[in-house]
């Protein structure tokens, strides 16, 4: 019997923290991907298929929307010329840097939001009216105040990811089981090592599950920075491609956006599923 | 010798805000939860605390501890007041309070790691505890993996592995299942047959208490204070044959008698007592 005097009230909002409490394991879940990828082909053919004939059967405009044939061989042309790559790169060094720079802010404040309530008290009325304001309504802003370059677009994405990152880092801090602290402290636990120790692994699947998040965010919103003002970057190849009525090119740049998201998503589950794999599979041993 | 005396302690909590309690006729939002406890402690000695629910005794070694400071009175260990967690006291609790990112091993190593120990001896050190405890082989499983018989085991040999002068335990076999429950009861004779380090260990069993212990304090229902100490003159290394014999039934029928009317007020407490602990 614990006693628990002063538990902190729960967030109001938080981000989906998702709580698989039985991980398949390896070869399961190897089987599963294939399985859910044989399942799936048909569909994915079908629609590659119809892209295919609907412009070239004349059902659509093929200027408005030129055959996967034609978008592929093009994406293929930017591959081998190198600029598909620049543009992949400029977009994701944009999103990284901006994602980075929100981990190095929120991560540190979310745990003194979330270990001290009275520091969250005074700055949680802020933080819920900020993260509450679009990045895109604040690109303007960006825009006027840090210009055109580099920075408003890092700014944006670090806008896009720091709330995600911040909300589900308290999350994490608060959600530390009690007994867990208790049973530090009875041996003795510094604080230092409270925090290192204790409280900032058990925070860790939460802050795992902002990150993937606001990783994902962190990309799309710097593709929309990219269209309304850049020279480069995917955003720029999409939103430029359409003005000049190069369809294929811009098909080309959704698809690519549309295999980066895919990816990302992929290594991001299985970061996610590393960084927790000791929540186990509920093997448990004889008595 | 004296290893542990504890002298006149009181514990009060403060209820949730809107909570009161009426006690005579008073109106109050505190709620005392120790009320006086006097206990001496010899080293080397096995004691058991038993009372009915909610009436204070994790509290009490909370304060043995240095986890929470008495209202009033005094807690000291080796004649030094504690006032904050002692080196050489170790806790062990009945949800196991093991790290899961933790494996078995580093679970046993962490105790050692905020000691400052260094990693090869540590290491060492965590291996032959969790041997004793016939964990070869478990040594790289997180909790998660591991029966509740098995992650108790690791939390005891966690609390070991520090040499620990004085061992708290709070109803650290309540969760497991009886034949489990059986089993680590004689593991941990066995254990401390050879290490004989001071044990205060609460239990809601009398068959437990009785079966550990040198002495069982029978505390009162809350706000609690001791209210007899039986002492166990049964031979010692113990087995579980022991429960049957008709000293053992003496020494039950005993403390039971003891305990009842306790068990009784504390079950017309219970709305009280409820909304402060959980």
């Amino acid at each position: 019997m614990s006693l628990i005097v002063d538990r902190n009230p729960p967030l109001r909002n938080t981000f989906s923290l998702r709580r698989k409490r039985a991980l398949p394991k390896a070869p399961t879940a190897l089987g599963e991907t294939f399985s859910t990828i044989t399942l799936g082909l048909p569909a994915l053919i079908a629609f590659a298929l119809l892209w295919e004939i609907a412009p070239r059967a004349g059902w659509i405009n093929s200027l408005f929307f030129p055959p996967l044939s034609q978008v592929l061989s093009v994406l293929w042309e930017m591959i081998i010329s190198g600029q598909l790559a620049d543009h992949i790169g400029i977009s994701l060094q944009r999103a990284a840097i901006g994602f980075a720079l929100a981990v190095v802010v929120a991560v540190p404040l979310g745990f003194l939001m979330g270990r001290y309530t009275l520091f969250e008290k005074a700055s949680d009325f802020l933080v819920q009216t900020l993260r509450n304001t679009s990045q895109f309504a604040l690109l303007p802003v960006f825009i006027l105040l840090l210009g055109i370059g580099e920075a408003s677009k890092i700014a944006i994405t670090f806008y896009a990811a720091v709330f995600f990152l911040l909300i589900n880092t308290i999350v994490g801090v608060k959600s530390v089981d009690p007994l867990l602290v208790k049973a530090a402290r009875s041996m003795g636990t510094s604080d230092w090592d409270l925090f290192k120790k204790v409280i900032f692994p058990s925070a860790i699947p939460s802050i795992v599950a902002g990150a993937r998040l606001g990783v994902k965010t962190s990309l799309f919103s710097v593709i929309a920075a990219e269209m309304l003002a850049a020279q480069s970057g995917i955003g720029y190849l999409i939103q430029h491609s359409s003005l000049m009525l190069e369809t294929d090119r811009m098909y080309a740049g959704i698809l690519t956006l549309t295999i980066i998201g895919l990816l990302l998503n992929y290594l991001l589950v299985a970061g996610e599923r590393r960084a927790t794999h000791w929540r186990g599979s509920g093997e448990s041993g004889p008595n | 010798m004296e290893r542990i005396a504890v002298s006149a302690v009181r514990k009060s909590f403060n209820l949730k805000p809107g909570q009161t309690v009426t006690v005579d006729g008073v109106t109050s939002n505190r709620i005392a939860v120790l009320d006086g406890v006097d206990l001496t402690i010899n080293s080397g000695e096995f004691i058991t605390l038993v009372g009915p629910s909610g009436s204070g005794k994790s509290v009490l070694l909370d304060v043995i501890a240095g986890l929470t400071e008495a209202t009033s009175g005094i807690a000291r260990i080796d004649g030094i007041e504690v006032s904050k967690p002692h080196a050489r006291t170790a806790y062990v609790f009945q949800q196991y309070a093991l790290f899961p990112w933790r494996t078995a091993l580093q679970n046993v190593e962490y105790a050692l790691e905020v000691r400052g120990v260094a990693a090869a001896e540590r290491r060492e050190k965590a291996l032959h505890f969790l041997h004793l405890f016939g964990l070869q082989g478990f040594e790289d499983r997180f909790p998660s993996q591991l029966s509740g018989g098995m992650q108790q085991r690791v939390a005891i040999a966690r609390a070991l592995s520090t040499d620990p002068q004085v061992l708290l335990m709070d109803e650290p076999f309540a969760a497991l299942d009886a034949q489990t429950r059986d089993i680590l009861q004689s593991e941990l004779l066995r254990i401390w047959e050879q290490i004989k380090t001071t044990v205060v260990f609460v239990t809601h069993s009398i068959d437990e208490a009785i079966y550990l212990a040198d002495r069982v304090v029978v505390m009162t229902a809350r706000p609690a204070s001791v209210k007899e100490i039986v002492d166990i003159d049964l031979p010692r290394p113990r087995d579980l044959d022991i429960r049957n014999s008709p000293d053992f039934n003496a020494y039950r029928g005993r403390v039971w008698e003891s305990l009842r009317d306790e068990v009784g007020k504390a079950q017309r407490d219970w709305a009280v007592a409820s909304t402060y602990a959980n």
